[in-house]
């Protein structure tokens, strides 16, 4: 038996679950079966805005297998009226089938159920609802004048200094608007659940990024006592914020409860686009104003969003401005407008991504205007504390991420003159942004387990949606308990293991590592050298609601510098991005293996976004063009070259592992960098997202 | 009389035999997942455009969402729970494992299940959209990553794991064309 082995954390170590993902064994939710299972198909609206006049159920009962047709009119009522774990109530689009209302195109109006998935599929395909429609208003566009500051998770406006007055004072003034686009979190597997009733107590086997949170929703939205409810997630494929709750857990619990008997309802691709949230399009105005220094005096970054009628969704893109850089005069604002569209919600680094992509090309432009290398411009308006919030920063690496990321990327070579290098037919261009990601921990408990054979057991209720989490916990317990990682074993996935934080705001790794970290050290206080363990082991739970309630304010956040390489076709418009690096400051890295695969992940998603991905809302039916994998477009093998990531030491000294956060900020900055990029090749600025080849054409630069 | 809504098949996955009647709205990937608790391949978009379900149909890559199971019958069909030998990995599970050519696994089956074919087309003198010479007689070219990465493309991974897949699938190919000419030799 090993012993007394310490410094797993920061080695590179396989996926403990890896096996069972390349061999196909692991389980998702969809895929555990049950006696007696049966199929729920659900049903969305066809008009984006209006009132259900009838569900025809009568047809439709009559056919092979079908069970029963859940809709408004005979579905149990549920309580909306709450605040939930993560401090907002529920989104309506969730709590199914509870009114005739239909505020928006793809809303769930009905769940069939039948033996099976066939014959769910084509009575769902075969119900004729009825529909009064009202007319519907789905466009976004600054200025407005239904829109609305809106707090969110953060003040709506923060605001210092004379604004207009710097502006008219400074040397050099950047004044422009920039445009994202409507995006989709589009992970693998769709959402899927199965309910069922097992003595007494409801069961869900689900996909989800926090199973007590899922099942504390559930708990209040079906008024059960919170004992009365387990959540089960072990493996998921992929979330990137849209894996709460969802019409499918909700409506699967509802049928599970008409019919006592186990009840799966998975979500069609086609159904995601309406039904799990998505990123907001933005519309962001910024406006830089600095002395011939290049050093900022003034800087308005103002951000719009639109969100549904039935749910408040801010987009916070101007709050990363509030961490960013500081001005004399500095004033950010998030507003949203409510149209008649599905909700959106939190997707891979909200806020920051496409704030980022605004703010960090406005400082190209900005550069560009005062003849000062983009690096550098950056280097001298690094502030010292938190530009609003006046805190020091728990680290703020950002130069030495400059700094390292110029050397390896051969930045000094660069010439700053655009549409200057040309290869055959391809404008060739390189640039480069800043990145930042709050880092934050929620509050979780653990429970950790010296077994009578030598081994340990942890129990959290964490999700490993990719990120490696279980992997990193397991690395984590090790180096506290001072034992080998072979011998811990980390179960997940289990809201019966106690209240835990979600995989979600870069926090997941941190706060669970927090709590297994607490409880293991404590566990390993309690036993006695040489001494034996009772069979039933020694458990030692821990809790860190006390200890992060102590935790100094200060501006935590993980930084980055994103370097990108484009070339631009001059004949077809076509942006293809050559090479890309990251340099991050990003906490502890607990597994190099995995965190390689987070952060070069995210900058791929930010390639994506800057040059692939866009879903169309139809103006005259209020829903989407191509709701599906072949209309919006993410970025496939063919359009990812080497990407590089890597990091420099930068431990929180305030966590007990030291970590920070890894999972968003490889994105922030990504979009932006390659749109300077495409700048420096062509000598045109983009400012609205993607880049796509017809918007390159149109925009000229590439016949030089 | 109504016309029948179902057939028997027999369908040969892995080198097992599965007698089966199976309705004829049935995909191949519906009869792997939901009749034969085969879950390895995966649903990521039931029609054929993320190659989460993609399998081996008498060793060519088939996206089994868009066959039915109906006309797999007889044919020989490998999933990702038949390419190992026991306890010993395929050299691509292997190496997607060594060199973290995943996060999520949930595209992985179907991407281990392509990259094992794209080696084996490879091999075989295929040429892609990015080969220079496609002339028969100029053989198979460099599997250059340029050449994964076009091959691979059916392949969608929302967790971004490419950068990964491609050295993986590098690997395995490098160690299956070792194996070949070892075995000429």
């Amino acid at each position: 038996m090993t012993t007394a082995t310490t410094g797993a954390v920061g080695t590179a170590h396989t996926r403990v679950e890896g096996r069972d993902k390349v061999t196909g064994a692991a389980r998702y939710a969809g895929e555990i079966p049950f006696a007696g299972l049966v199929h729920g198909w659900l049903v969305l609206s066809t008009v984006a805005r209006g009132r259900i006049l009838s569900v025809e159920t009568g047809p439709v009962l009559g056919m092979p297998g079908v069970l029963t047709v859940l809709h408004h009119g005979n579905a149990p009522r549920l309580d909306t009226d709450y605040v939930g774990m993560l401090g907002v109530p529920p989104d309506p689009t969730a709590a199914v089938f509870q009114n005739d209302r239909v505020p928006h195109a793809g809303w769930p109006v009905a769940l069939v159920v039948a033996e099976t998935p066939e014959q769910a599929r084509e009575a769902a395909e075969a119900l004729v609802v009825t529909y009064e429609r009202e007319p519907h208003d789905i466009e976004l566009f600054a200025g407005r004048p239904d829109a609305y500051a809106a707090d969110g998770h953060m003040p709506a406006v923060t605001e210092k200094g004379d604004l207009e007055a710097e502006l008219a004072a400074c040397a050099h003034v950047v004044d422009v608007e920039y445009t994202t686009p409507e995006e989709h979190h589009a992970m693998m597997e769709p959402h899927a659940a199965t309910a069922l009733w097992d003595g007494g107590r409801l069961e869900v086997v689900d996909s989800n990024q926090g199973a007590t949170w899922v099942a504390d929703e559930l708990a209040r939205m079906f008024s059960l006592d919170a004992s009365a409810v387990r959540v089960r997630s072990e493996h998921i494929g992929g979330g990137f914020g849209s894996k709460g709750l969802r019409a499918h857990q909700v409506s699967a619990v509802m049928a599970a409860t008409a019919l006592q008997r186990p009840v799966r309802v998975v979500l069609t691709r086609r159904q995601m686009f309406s039904l799990t949230g998505y990123r907001s399009p933005t519309v962001q105005r910024v406006r830089l104003g600095a002395g011939p220094d290049g050093r900022l005096r003034a800087l308005e970054h103002r951000s719009l969003n639109q969100t549904s009628t039935v749910w408040e969704f801010v987009e916070p893109s101007a709050g990363v401005a509030r961490v960013m850089y500081d001005a004399d005069a500095h004033r950010t604002s998030n507003e949203v407008v409510r149209l008649d569209v599905p909700s959106p919600t939190w997707m891979r680094g909200p806020g920051e991504a496409p704030g980022s992509f605004a703010l960090e090309a406005a400082f190209d432009e900005l550069a560009e205007r005062c003849g000062i290398d983009p690096v550098e411009l950056r280097l001298r308006n690094d502030p010292e504390r938190g530009p609003v919030s006046g805190l020091p920063f728990a680290g703020r690496n950002l130069a030495a991420c400059f700094r390292e990321g110029a050397r390896r990327f051969g930045w000094a070579d660069r010439d700053p003159r655009p549409g200057t290098r040309r290869e055959g037919r391809w404008l060739l261009g390189t640039g480069t942004a800043a990145a930042s990601f709050p880092s934050g921990a929620l509050p979780s408990t653990a429970a950790v387990t010296a077994e009578a054979d030598g081994t340990y057991t942890v129990r959290i209720a964490a999700a490993d949606i990719g990120t490696g989490a279980r992997t990193a916990l397991t690395l984590v317990a090790a180096d506290a308990l001072r034992v080998a990682p072979d011998r811990v074993r980390v179960r997940i996935g289990d809201s019966d293991f106690g209240p835990a934080g979600i995989a979600g705001g870069s926090m997941g790794t941190r706060s669970w590592a927090w709590a297994v970290t607490a409880a293991a050290e404590e566990l390993r206080g309690r036993l006695v050298p040489g001494g034996a363990v009772p069979p039933e082991g020694i458990t030692v739970r821990s809790d860190t609601t006390a200890a992060l309630g102590a935790l100094a304010q200060k501006e935590r956040h993980s930084f980055g510098a994103q370097f990108a390489e484009v070339a631009v076709d001059v004949a077809t418009g076509e942006v293809r991005v050559r090479r890309m690096l990251g340099v991050f400051a990003a906490g502890r890295i607990v597994n190099p293996l995995t965190a390689r695969g987070q952060l070069v992940g995210g900058m791929t998603w930010g390639i994506s976004m800057a040059l692939h991905e866009e879903a169309v809302r139809d103006r005259a039916f209020g829903g989407l063009y191509g709701a599906d994998l072949a209309g919006y477009h993410v970025a496939t093998h063919a359009d990812v070259p080497t990407v590089e990531a890597d990091w420099v030491d930068d431990p929180d000294p305030d966590d007990p592992v030291g970590i920070k956060g890894i999972g968003e900020v490889g994105i922030v900055g990504a979009a932006a960098a390659v749109a300077n990029a495409v700048w420096h090749a062509t000598g045109v600025r983009h400012r609205n997202l993607p880049i796509r080849p017809d918007r390159v054409l149109r925009a000229g630069g590439t016949g030089v | 009389m109504a016309p029948p809504t179902s057939s028997s098949v027999t369908l040969n996955i892995n080198g097992e035999k599965h007698p089966l009647s199976v309705d004829h709205r049935t995909t191949l990937l519906d009869a792997l997942r939901e009749r034969l608790d085969l879950t390895g391949t995966k649903k990521g978009c039931d029609q054929g455009q993320c190659g989460a379900c993609t399998v081996l149909v008498d060793g060519r890559r088939t996206v089994s969402c868009l066959q039915l199971a109906v006309a797999s019958d007889g044919r020989e069909i490998t999933t990702v729970e038949g390419l190992a030998d026991g306890d010993r990995l395929h050299p691509v599970q292997q190496a997607f494992l060594d060199l973290d050519g995943f996060q999520c696994g949930y595209c992985t089956p179907g991407q281990i299940c392509s990259a094992v074919a794209v080696i084996e087309e490879h091999a075989a003198g295929w040429p892609s959209a990015v080969t220079g010479d496609v002339r028969p007689e100029a053989g198979p070219p460099p599997l250059t990553p340029e050449e994964i990465r076009e091959r691979m493309s059916g392949n969608l991974c929302r967790c971004s794991a490419y950068v990964q897949i491609v050295e993986a699938v590098a690997r395995a190919a490098a160690e299956h064309r070792g194996e070949t000419e070892r075995a000429v030799a």
